[in-house]
């Protein structure tokens, strides 16, 4: 769906953005992370088709955003980091105006309205003034313009700043709904988000990308990439733990949370041993309920090490 | 160009829904029933209706300048300091389709305020005659020079980052195109003939003011517009460069 090449802005002298390469396919939700003034923006910018880049190419869903700006921009839905809203205007209004600049056809503006509101939960707020909406609502109908016209490419900067709590969950349930109906690349501060919405990370430190990939991927990168298995089984015999410990990549076994009829391993490993733990447990007669693996690298740890700041210093 | 006509649409009901359009179009009521009693009908001595119809396309081109300006300010200024502009240029439709359609609905909106002044000159049929013919040409006249001076604000808006900045660069550019026939009269041929040809004010509009068309002045006026949304589409071209 995209392809940047060596994709390069240039404000004076100043490059905000420096030889980006990264492809994004179809129906991948892509997060981009970066410190402020990292580049985000711009790249969002760029694009989105609003600024023209420097060098390098950019292609959208084929489609050389220098060459033929106008079509890549029907293939775009754009949140900017302030949702583009005229106060004066109803939501029915204003969405039917967005609508029909991205040229959807007249007949069908009402139903793309209908469609777009109740996805992001506006239809009671129809008739309402933009200007008399709180911030969540706001961004709603900044995300219902975006989408209104079923754009192939969803590019989304900051979707949930200046949220409360409760609406950066409900922001977050917008956005999963979103996914399989269009390519989404975010921008976002809350690590959390980002890791709990996006299927791969591009992260940018002073213009440049610094890395790409899954998180787990990028832990790996790191060298951080440690795995952790959690398991939960009942019936467990007693040398359970020294038997865990002693399979091949296994760093530590613990009990996390002891219980009378189940108990809670937490186990350490340096590389993926799920099924050797799986079969081990159910040949010493465990009854195995649940087994999950995680990176043992947090996002913001992730984060922290490839934009070079002290975990816990100020970003 | 249905892009142009939708935001112009967007552009017009927004004058009407904000309380900035009403205080512009009550302004310039205001104003222009003050300067048509003080000037059109305050003179002692009987006079000509036709004289009396003059002086009140007179002061109203000096109304319709002033008009413009505030009522051009908003248009893409607005926009920018709102952020609003990202939807416009996010979207498929071109520089020139957005500056139309603004251009458009400021144009609209002033003829919509402009047409409640026509009881002034019906005022004059009370004591005296009326020439349609006079009025109709009057008021065109209005029209060319208000179209002209709201494609110049255009393009103050199209500069500014503010509002206000933006009635600034319109007022001083209208102001000094105003200016360039007396400054003409202090230079030497053929600096005057160009600078009184260039001036927005002096030479092309008072025939108008007297019942006449001049083609030249309708030319002029057609292309003071032109030139400025031009300018303004080229400016707008640009800002995707920076």
């Amino acid at each position: 769906m995209i392809e940047a090449n060596q994709l390069s802005k240039y404000f004076g002298e100043r490059a905000a953005i420096r030889d980006l390469t990264f492809a994004i396919a179809s129906g991948e939700v892509v997060g981009l992370l970066g410190l402020n003034g990292a580049g985000k923006t711009t790249t969002l910018r760029v694009l989105s088709c609003l600024l023209l880049p420097t060098a390098g190419t950019v292609r959208v869903d084929g489609i050389e955003v220098t060459e033929d700006p106008y079509a890549v921009r029907r293939k775009i839905g754009f949140l900017p980091d302030l949702p583009p809203l005229y106060p004066e205007m109803t939501v029915g209004g204003y969405l039917g105006f967005a609508a029909r600049l991205r040229q959807v056809p007249s007949r069908e503006v009402p139903a793309r309205v209908a469609e777009a509101e109740d996805k992001t939960a506006l239809r009671d707020m129809h008739r309402e003034v933009i200007g008399e909406l709180s911030h969540g609502y706001r961004q709603r109908v900044g995300l219902a313009q975006a989408i209104v016209h079923k754009p192939a490419l969803l590019i989304l900067d900051e979707p949930a700043a200046g949220l409360d709590p409760a609406q950066i969950v409900e922001m977050r349930h917008l956005l999963r709904g979103l996914r399989g109906e269009h390519t989404v690349l975010i921008s976002s501060h809350f690590l959390t988000e980002i890791s709990q919405t996006c299927d791969r990370l591009l992260v940018i430190h002073d213009g440049e990308l610094v890395g790409q990939g899954t998180e787990a991927e990028l832990a790996s990168s790191m060298g951080q990439g440690g795995r952790t298995i959690e398991v939960e089984v009942r019936g467990q015999p007693a040398d359970i733990a020294a038997r865990l410990a002693a399979l091949p990549g296994v760093t530590r076994a613990q009990i996390r949370s002891p219980g009378e009829a189940t108990t809670v391993w937490t186990i350490s490993a340096s590389a993926d041993i799920r099924a050797e733990v799986a079969r081990l447990l159910v040949s010493c007669g465990c009854d195995l309920l649940r087994l999950e693996a995680r990176t043992s690298a947090s996002l913001e740890s992730i984060f922290m090490a490839m934009t070079h700041k002290p975990a816990g210093g100020p970003q | 160009m249905t892009a142009a006509w939708f935001i112009a649409r967007r552009e017009l009901g927004a004058y009407l829904r904000t309380m900035s359009g009403y205080v512009i179009a009550a302004a310039a009521l205001l104003m222009q029933g003050i300067l048509f009693n003080a000037f059109a009908l305050g003179s002692e001595h009987n006079r000509l209706s036709t004289e009396v119809l003059s002086q009140f396309f007179w002061t109203y081109s000096g109304v319709i300048m002033t008009a413009s300006v505030l009522l051009s300010m908003r248009l893409l200024a607005e926009e920018r300091q709102l952020g609003t502009v990202v939807l416009l240029a996010s979207s498929p439709v071109r520089e020139r389709e957005i500056v139309l359609g603004k251009f458009l609905s400021a144009l609209g909106f002033l003829i919509l305020i402009t047409l409640p002044s026509i009881f002034m000159p019906l005022l004059i049929l009370v004591n005296g005659k009326l020439s349609v013919g006079h009025v109709a040409t009057g008021y065109l006249g209005l029209f060319l020079l208000g179209s002209a001076s709201l494609a110049i604000g255009t393009l103050g808006s199209t500069l500014a980052r503010s509002q206000l900045l933006a009635a600034i660069i319109s007022g001083g550019m209208v102001v000094g195109m105003i200016l360039l026939h007396p400054l003409g009269a202090l230079t030497q041929r053929p600096l005057d003939d160009v600078l009184f040809a260039l001036g927005i004010w002096h030479q092309h509009f008072p025939p108008f003011q007297s019942g006449m068309i001049h083609l030249r002045d309708v030319v002029y006026y057609l292309a003071v517009t032109y030139f400025a949304l031009f300018v303004s589409t080229r400016v707008l071209e640009a800002r995707r460069w920076r």
